[in-house]
């Protein structure tokens, strides 16, 4: 058995994620859950997110999802954080005011635009939330890009972005207006900002890596 | 690289039943909504859209099921709409897979349940169907009205201002529908698309009157729309998702292909 923890803290639909998963083989067993016990005895776990920053971050800390979450990185446990589930992972976010998030990577998380307009590289204005298939630059080889062609197209939707201090973070980035990280890895730790359960073939590819993955890269 | 423009089919449901029928050759259940989804998915659809215009409770109960059902073998975005008057319809249709849903006359009866769910769930998973009527006469400068009521009933609200409102209350795109186009096949009112898209900072969806793909090209470069929608094109085959891929990226377009 493959036992992977998707980490419930109230915040949207984890249905997705778990069936993509399941869907990937017979011998993965997903288990929803916020408890500490069950996540940290998993083989892998997935860290989601989804709504206003502020509310998960609550939600995290009066869970204590926080201590988890650094327990596993800290154990070399493979964790795949999506969507907002990376931007908590990141210093503070700009999103709701200012907002601590869990500083297990360096640097920020910012709006689209700022507090003004998107604008692409021709002067058009972009839409905020970036919604939709876009491409992801791998800037790094990881086990978890295996078997995805280079540029090939995730679904995203979001208004934030992160903002990584530390470039050698970096797995794969995309364009909006300007260039954003897409996704980030430290250790057993791989963080994507879109939707690999939303993003077909190529998402259930790295959903399909992660399930594979020892946590070395 | 760059975003790309959506394809999104969608599917009227009533009773967990595909209503106005697809007639692809090689389906064995023309009428089975989740059969319909995958295919339309492995097609390259970039979203599925699932409309139920199911009345009775019971029914509503099956398209719970039908949306868990599609849900778990579809992986592109799902929005669910028709129905959608409260908190709980909406924890429903996420809990059941749902990534958006589409809220429509209840966003006019009481406009603060958009304020209310964009707070609750997120903008991202709120869709607001905007379905509005050109109400100016000939020579007037243009001037649309929100209609209920398949297009029956007026409201008064003016679809610009109306468009800008539900975004400040958190809308996190708009669906938008020419009722005067619906069905006809002539195409999308460009006008109105082009002046909701710049009216607003958030994705429209374009929806209404296609019938055929240079349409889906006219609602995207000159109705500014962030994504196309539609039905009858697809469900009867005149034209594959990918066909329709191709033509729009032929014309410079960005589509996954």
């Amino acid at each position: 058995m493959n036992r992977v923890a998707v980490i419930d803290y109230g915040m949207g639909n984890l249905h997705s994620v778990s069936k993509a998963l399941e869907s990937l083989g017979s011998d993965v067993q997903v288990e929803i859950t916020s408890d500490a016990s069950r996540i940290l005895s998993a083989d892998r776990i997935v860290f989601p997110g989804v709504g206003a920053i502020r509310d998960c971050m609550a939600e995290i800390l009066r869970l204590g999802i926080d201590v988890i979450v650094r327990d596993a990185v800290d154990a070399r446990k493979p964790v795949l954080a999506i969507c907002v589930g990376m931007q908590a992972l990141m210093q503070s976010s700009d999103e709701n005011g200012y907002v601590p998030c869990l500083g297990l990577l360096p640097g920020s998380v910012q709006r689209f635009g700022g507090s003004g307009t998107l604008l692409d590289g021709q002067g058009n204005r972009l839409k905020v939330p970036h919604m939709g298939w876009n491409n992801v630059h791998q800037t790094r080889t990881h086990p978890l890009w295996q078997g995805i062609e280079d540029n090939s197209r995730f679904y995203f939707v979001h208004s934030y972005f992160v903002n990584p201090a530390d470039q050698s973070q970096l797995a794969g980035e995309t364009d909006y207006g300007h260039r954003f990280a897409a996704a980030l890895s430290r250790d057993s730790l791989f963080a994507v900002q879109f939707h690999p359960e939303k993003s077909q073939h190529c998402g259930l590819q790295l959903l399909r890596n992660f399930l594979a993955w020892n946590g070395q890269c | 690289m760059a975003l790309a423009k959506r394809i999104i089919p969608c599917l009227d449901c009533d009773k967990g039943r595909v209503v106005k029928g697809v007639k692809f050759l090689d389906i064995r259940d023309a009428g089975d909504p989740v059969e319909i989804a995958r295919r339309y998915s492995e097609a390259g659809a970039d979203e599925i859209t699932f409309l139920d215009i199911t009345a009775s409770h019971e029914g509503r109960e099956t398209t719970v099921k039908t949306v868990e059902a599609i849900a778990s073998q579809v992986f592109i975005p799902l929005t669910v709409g028709g129905g959608i008057r409260t908190l709980e319809d909406i924890r429903t249709m996420l809990n059941a897979g749902a990534d958006k849903v589409s809220i429509n006359t209840a966003a006019v009866t009481n406009p603060e349940f958009v304020r209310q769910a964009a707070e609750k769930f997120g903008s991202q998973c709120i869709v607001v169907a905007v379905d509005a009527k050109k109400v100016s006469a000939e020579g007037e400068p243009d001037r649309w009205e929100i209609f209920t009521h398949g297009g029956r009933k007026p409201t008064g609200l003016d679809a610009i201002e109306w468009a800008r409102r539900m975004v400040s209350y958190g809308a996190g795109e708009i669906l938008l529908t020419s009722m005067d186009r619906d069905g006809t096949k002539i195409g999308f009112d460009l006008a109105l698309n082009r002046a909701i898209s710049d009216a607003v900072d958030v994705p429209v969806i374009a929806s209404g009157g296609v019938g055929n793909l240079q349409h889906l090209v006219d609602g995207v470069v000159q109705g500014g729309a962030d994504a196309v929608l539609a039905a009858s094109i697809f469900h009867f085959g005149e034209y594959s998702i990918p066909e329709a891929k191709q033509f729009m990226a032929d014309r410079g377009i960005t589509m996954r292909l």
